[in-house]
């Protein structure tokens, strides 16, 4: 594989497992760049980016800008409303209005499933996705996965443990997809009410013990729990939640000394994660952020320079 | 005055076994034989083409008024009378909702006035369709309703479903209800299933359906009240509605064209003509809503003939609304997916599609090619291969999801009242 051809980035599952080695490897050699003095390569000099969120978020869009500037892209940030779309233009003219200008990227945030499939038909910019309500969340994955990789050497064989709201979680469905691809063996874990059904058939092992979790994993990725879902009946609280499933420095203790703690951010402290794990030395919280500006440079470099 | 020559004639318990002219006097056939001759009447030769009783759509949306932009009821007529159909019963979803005799008296002239197809509004169950107060139900029969619906969601109110039941029944008009607990159902957008999961799209249960359709049949059997089942979806629901018919309840069920043709493995295309409510389910339900229409538990086949803008099906999925035109693709899905796939021969479509629905409602004219029976007639290529194209549908609105499909089975002409609304 030393060619890449894909001009969209739009899920995890359209990835062959050579693809993901090829973004990872790329990525390993822009985050050299971010660590310089001068942080920037002209990889992409003249070329535009626009970051279209249909939905507020701050470190993807943030990410993102920053990856492109750093390859001498040229960034447009555009933050729609998306309560002012219902009525008159519908999501398709105001990406073809944003195209219309000559661009060349749109990186697309939307709150509906299959928004970016929708862009990539009926748009000839190449679009990436940044998340698309449940469902894919693909960079995400291939910065977790590079960050497990970078740490551990490996991926196949690996066993990590997904732990929270996975229903609603598209980092939790593009890690499951991603990292099932590359040879890893992922369980998700949270209470029943919040894992989808027929998830196995994704792949999946299914716990509701996070105990039983923290003593065979490798990697657990920890996601946030929203406050609506005790509202909404999924949980009889915030409170139960991060008794039975909150991830602390005393349940590590049943773990492998060397098992590694991740999270998407943003974090909920003292509900899934304890403040001395996301603080102490197994957490690689951190280094997510800082591979997610190289992983974002690659996608980008690979998808604008599609043959 | 109309003379139909060289039909081969399919009622739902046969098929005549060699061609035949029907004579049609003031909507009425008056007679049916071999070389009938009547001078000076406009005739048709159909050459051996089928001649069924005219298809009967207990279910669709004629969006008048109020949403005049998706049809409206000439529109609708134009779309029902292309694909065969003679009788449309038209939901009360409207905006306003159809609650009251002036609305029904509305929609009723308004039918007429177009004149290609016998419009009958149903009427609300509740007042705006609120599920609180009922609907004055003898008016509303007494003008010209024979079914009651709060389609679009259920009467959720199980006191309110209680007393609806108990007074349509002394009325004489029967319920028709759409299933949904829209607590269950909440924000689902596609069936809850492993395709849910696989997209991370909200899900809408099976049991969202069922358990309305068990509250419904338990209400039925206590009270003795009939009922009617819209658009069933499930496998559950069919096994519920099947021991129901068992034990003795007045249950009667429709199915609709999409839900024996589509499952909910479209979704993967993000494609929002795939969009309905009920959701497209599973393929095990697909099977078994066969199986139901196959064993007489699914009575009949209806379209929920739903049409929406261009520009509503190309919000978001969660955004766009749900539904899909139907009544210009349905008798076609019924030849190619249940005829030609043996799960129905062709007089049993037509029982479905017709002679059923007519029994439910009681339109004892209609669903016969007969002397003496009202001249609503369809003729139709069992054979013929056509593919279904957007800019050929009469309907205002194209949101098929079968666009670009090639489908078995082609309305030629259909007559109404004696009269030929298409051909």
């Amino acid at each position: 594989m030393s060619e890449w051809t894909k001009r969209h980035l739009l899920d995890v599952e359209e990835l062959s497992k050579e693809e993901i080695e090829m973004v990872l490897d790329t990525a390993r050699s822009f985050k050299e760049v971010s660590s310089r003095d001068v942080k920037k390569v002209p990889a992409l000099r003249g070329k535009t980016v626009v970051m279209l969120f249909f939905e507020p978020s701050t470190r993807t869009r943030t990410s993102f800008e920053l990856a492109a500037k750093r390859l001498s892209a040229d960034t447009i940030n555009i933050a729609v409303n998306t309560s002012s779309l219902s009525k008159g233009e519908t999501i398709l003219d105001t990406a073809r209005n944003v195209e219309a200008m000559n661009v060349d990227a749109i990186v697309v945030r939307h709150a509906t499933p299959g928004v970016p499939q929708i862009f990539a038909h009926n748009l000839k910019s190449s679009i990436i996705n940044a998340g698309d309500g449940c469902r894919s969340h693909p960079t995400q994955a291939l910065l977790d996965m590079f960050t497990i990789k970078e740490k551990l050497g490996r991926l196949e064989g690996l066993k990590v443990g997904i732990v929270g709201d996975i229903l609603h979680s598209r980092v939790a469905r593009s890690n499951l997809m991603g990292l099932t691809k590359m040879g890893a063996e992922v369980t998700v874990c949270g209470p029943s009410t919040l894992i989808p059904v027929e998830i196995e058939k994704l792949g999946a092992k299914v716990s509701y013990d996070v105990d039983k979790v923290i003593k065979q994993s490798d990697v657990m990725i920890l996601l946030r729990i929203q406050k609506e879902r005790q509202k909404d009946h999924f949980l009889p609280s915030i409170r139960e939640y991060a008794i039975e499933f909150g991830v602390t420095t005393e349940r590590l203790k049943q773990g492998k000394k060397e098992l590694l703690i991740m999270h998407p951010g943003p974090m909920n402290r003292g509900v899934e994660i304890s403040s001395d794990v996301a603080d102490g030395e197994q957490s690689l919280i951190l280094e997510q952020v800082t591979n997610g500006v190289a992983v974002r440079m690659a996608v980008l470099y690979l998808v604008l320079g599609a043959k | 005055m109309l003379l139909i020559k060289n039909a081969k004639i399919v009622n739902a318990d046969g098929v005549s076994d060699k061609l035949q002219d029907i004579l049609i006097e003031d909507g009425k056939i008056v007679k049916i034989g071999v070389n009938l001759k009547a001078d000076g009447y406009q005739s048709i030769d159909v050459a051996g083409k089928y001649a069924s009783p005219g298809f009967i759509d207990l279910h669709a949306h004629f969006r008048q008024p109020g949403h005049e932009y998706k049809e409206t009821i000439e529109t609708g007529s134009k779309a029902a009378a292309k694909g065969g159909y003679t009788t449309v019963f038209c939901m009360p979803n409207t905006k306003p909702p159809i609650d009251n005799i002036a609305l029904v008296d509305f929609v009723i002239r308004e039918g007429k006035r177009v004149g290609l197809v016998n419009v009958y509004p149903i009427g609300a169950v509740t007042k705006g369709q609120q599920d609180e107060e009922l609907t004055d139900m003898f008016e509303m029969h007494k003008t010209g309703c024979l079914m009651l619906s709060d389609d679009g969601k259920s009467v959720n109110n199980s006191q309110v479903m209680r007393m609806a039941l108990q007074y349509s029944q002394m009325v004489g008009v029967l319920i028709s209800e759409h299933c949904e607990d829209q607590l269950l159902s909440k924000s689902g957008v596609m069936n809850e299933g492993y395709f849910s999961t696989l997209l991370g799209m909200k899900g809408d249960p099976v049991v969202s359906e069922t358990t309305i359709i068990s509250r419904d049949i338990e209400l039925a059997y206590y009270l003795g009240c009939r009922i009617h089942f819209a658009h069933v979806s499930t496998k559950r629901s069919v096994e519920l509605i099947r021991r129901a018919k068992v034990d003795g309840v007045k249950v009667s069920a429709e199915a609709c064209p999409h839900h024996f043709s589509l499952s909910d493995k479209e979704i993967k295309s993000f494609n929002t003509h795939f969009k309905v409510k009920p959701p497209l389910r599973s393929e095990v339900d697909v099977e078994a809503v066969k199986t139901g229409l196959k064993d007489g538990t699914i009575d009949c086949i209806a379209t929920d003939h739903a049409p929406h803008s261009q520009e509503e099906k190309e919000l978001d999925f969660d955004q766009a609304p749900s539904g899909m035109v139907g009544l210009e693709t349905a008798f076609a899905l019924g030849v190619t997916e249940l005829v030609s796939k043996g799960v129905l021969t062709l007089t049993q479509l037509i029982d479905k599609m017709s002679a059923s629905p007519a029994r439910i409602v009681g339109l004892d004219k209609k669903g016969k090619i007969a002397e003496g029976m009202d001249a609503d007639i369809t003729i139709f290529d069992a054979d013929k291969e056509w593919e279904v194209i957007a800019k050929d549908f009469a309907s205002k609105s194209k949101n098929s999801p079968f666009i670009g499909k090639k489908l078995k089975g082609l309305v030629i002409a259909t007559i109404c009242n004696g009269k030929q609304t298409y051909a």
